[in-house]
């Protein structure tokens, strides 16, 4: 299992501001993780928006990056500030 | 000291703990922002923040550290609320203690701007007839770059 986080208006989008899935082992890049939640969530591709960051394990990364060793995603909208 | 939490923030107490730290310091400066209670869209109801922990952290205190260099500050303090919050109550509380009056009140001025346009913070307003996710104003990020161009100097 791994824990996905969506931040800002990808909390509205997806109903759900933190949950744990197991995704499908085809799946090997955070961009092709991407594009499944967007299938997933019908989000019509507010998560494929290359302005929202991904980030794994804390670390901000590219749609490249492997998925392997992955155990929190996080997909984070442009900052609004505090 | 730095801390992010959504705990209500009690401002004349965070300043009596800062200067109990800060005794040798010359000049104190602490800034308050507190939610508005009204926009362009009319009277808020609530201000909710989220933090993506401890990135969000380390941010500011990479801010915190560039700060304390560069105006050789006593010390600095941010204190930063997350969750939901009301008109008039405290979002953040940013303090620093310097030798001279006007270190303390550019260095405070950086980490608000700093924390305006950089922090890693989403920020959504709900008004009584609309609730939306907040993005930086062109004037945050022009606020912000005033430092970059005095580096450049």
């Amino acid at each position: 299992m791994t824990k996905i986080l969506y931040f800002g208006r990808l909390t509205d989008l997806t109903g759900t501001s933190e949950e744990q899935i197991q995704f499908p082992s085809n799946l090997e890049t955070a961009g092709q993780l991407r594009t499944w939640l967007d299938d997933r969530f019908e989000t019509s591709g507010a998560l494929t928006d290359q302005t929202i960051r991904i980030a794994i394990n804390g670390e901000i990364i590219l749609d490249s990056t492997p998925l392997n060793g992955a155990h929190e995603i996080a997909f984070m909208p442009p900052v609004g500030g505090g | 000291m730095l801390r992010v939490s959504s705990d209500r923030i009690d401002a004349p107490a965070e300043l009596a703990a800062f200067e109990a730290l800060a005794t040798q310091a010359g000049g104190i400066v602490t800034f308050s922002g507190h939610v508005r209670n009204s926009t362009a869209s009319g009277p808020v109801k609530s201000l909710t923040l989220q933090a993506y922990s401890p990135m969000t952290e380390n941010g500011i205190l990479n801010a915190m550290d560039k700060a304390k260099t560069r105006w050789s500050l006593d010390h600095a303090s941010v204190i930063h609320r997350i969750g939901q919050m009301h008109p008039a109550e405290t979002i953040v509380f940013v303090a620093t203690a310097a030798a001279h009056r006007r270190a303390a009140f550019e260095a405070a001025d950086y980490l608000m701007d700093y924390l305006k346009t950089e922090a890693i913070f989403w920020k959504k307003e709900e008004t009584e007839s609309s609730a939306y996710w907040i993005e930086p104003r062109e004037d945050d990020y022009s606020d912000a770059a005033r430092w970059t161009k005095k580096e450049n100097i």
